[in-house]
């Protein structure tokens, strides 16, 4: 990317250092041993860190989340039975009957919380991977990387689980509840998703643009 | 550890690009022009725009939000043809009438204790920086990093709901059907998250660069 601004220049001098994400105090960078972390001797965060292999586990793992996602859309959540009658429910058909009954800005939450931030998060992260691997750079590499941090805190996977869970015990009472197959690849999702982030070193990502700037 | 510089980036006139953490010299600007960072195209700033205005109105309208979220209906069962409307509350105390102890407890904490603490903390970070404070930043910046990890999770009663609404359809037998109570608090929810990443944690530290004034 040429930099047509001439308010900044890329400081050379500037790569050494790292500021606090925190409280802003400048570190020297030092090489890490990998699975090491550097962290803000104030303030306590996390400055950077070192993960083995980052970009083929996080590949490997995201991959693994697109089929659990998959899995977890297709069939349905928890069966409900009562007196003879069924009625199933999927994680679309949630969003589905809130936009029928009228409430459309709910519908709206609940769909990109549970669906489309998780779906984008996974398909922006394969995006960048999948070609970084094999050696070649992403078109557009970092505004789509830039995506992943912004959806990051609306992909609400895991608190969603939960709210199906508490559903699930709510009705329990009163009705028969049978999960679904959805249910079990939901918490499969969770982990493999937690997992993904936590492979991935965003650090590495970014230092592999700037040969190619 | 690494004891860092005894100076902070800013006061260096190096912006931390905040999607992919380069730091880059700022110079003067033109005004009404942006800088950006020169690897990833982001916009920098040494600080997040106006972030404690943005946090103040963020925070207000949430507290607001937070009164119709507490007294309208989340859900109404309807069942033969009678409604018995649900608020967030009134959903924990069906589920302590249960017997549903630790369900309960999770619901009264994700709905109701996670989004008042959080308020709460949110005004206590903006105040003290307001103020200048520089009673421990350190354990503030805790607070921060708590406040901005932990609201997502007051969704719960949300996502519920809407399995709820897609179950139980069950005509004049029994139906649920979603509150305006339920927009209203998944607006907090929301609009705190907002509130939380538009404040910015480095200028509770900012407090602490020039001892000689106050």
């Amino acid at each position: 990317m040429n930099d047509p601004n001439p308010a900044t220049f890329s400081a050379s001098a500037a790569d050494a250092l790292v500021a606090c994400h925190d409280c802003d105090l400048l570190y020297r960078k030092r090489p890490l041993r990998e699975g090491e972390k550097a962290r803000c001797a104030r303030c306590g965060a996390l400055l950077y860190t070192r993960k083995p292999n980052s970009i083929e586990r996080t590949l490997t793992l995201a991959l693994a989340a697109l089929i659990l996602f998959a899995l977890a859309n297709i069939y349905p959540l928890l069966d409900f039975q009562f007196q003879g009658r069924a009625q199933q429910s999927s994680v679309l058909s949630g969003v589905r009957e809130l936009y029928a009954q009228g409430m459309w800005t709910l519908a709206m939450v609940v769909f990109v919380a549970s669906i489309l931030a998780p779906l984008l998060k996974l398909l922006a992260l394969l995006y960048v991977l999948l070609p970084l691997h094999f050696g070649r750079r992403p078109w557009r590499m970092a505004q789509v990387f830039r995506w992943i941090e912004t959806l990051h805190p609306w992909a609400m996977t895991e608190v969603y689980l939960l709210g199906v869970l508490v559903a699930f015990v709510k009705l329990s009472d009163i009705a028969t509840i049978v999960p679904g197959v959805a249910l079990y690849s939901f918490a499969a999702l969770i982990v493999v998703m937690a997992a993904t982030d936590a492979a991935l070193e965003p650090e590495a990502i970014w230092e592999r643009l700037e040969p190619c700037r | 550890m690494n004891p860092g510089l005894p100076i902070t980036a800013a006061r260096a006139a190096l912006a931390r690009c905040h999607a992919c953490h380069l730091l880059s010299r700022m110079k003067p600007l033109p005004p009404g022009s942006h800088a950006h960072c020169p690897r990833c195209g982001a916009a920098l700033h040494l600080r997040k725009p106006d972030s404690l205005a943005r946090a103040w109105a963020l925070t207000l309208a949430a507290y607001i939000l937070y009164i119709p979220a507490n007294t309208l209906p989340i859900m109404t069962v309807v069942s033969m043809g009678h409604g018995e409307p649900d608020t967030i509350l009134s959903g924990v105390r069906v589920l302590i009438a249960g017997g549903l102890w630790p369900l309960a407890l999770l619901v009264f904490f994700a709905s109701v204790v996670v989004p008042v603490l959080k308020l709460f903390a949110l005004t206590y970070l903006l105040v003290s920086v307001w103020r200048k404070s520089r009673w421990r930043p350190r354990d503030r910046t805790v607070l921060y990093r708590i406040t901005e990890a932990v609201g997502r999770w007051s969704m719960i009663d949300v996502f519920m709901i809407s399995i709820l609404v897609a179950l139980v359809k069950l005509g004049a037998i029994a139906t649920i059907e979603p509150g305006a109570g339920a927009l209203a608090f998944a607006s907090v929810v929301i609009v705190t998250m907002f509130a939380a990443m538009s404040f910015d944690p480095r200028l509770i530290w900012d407090a602490l660069e020039n001892p000689d004034e106050r």
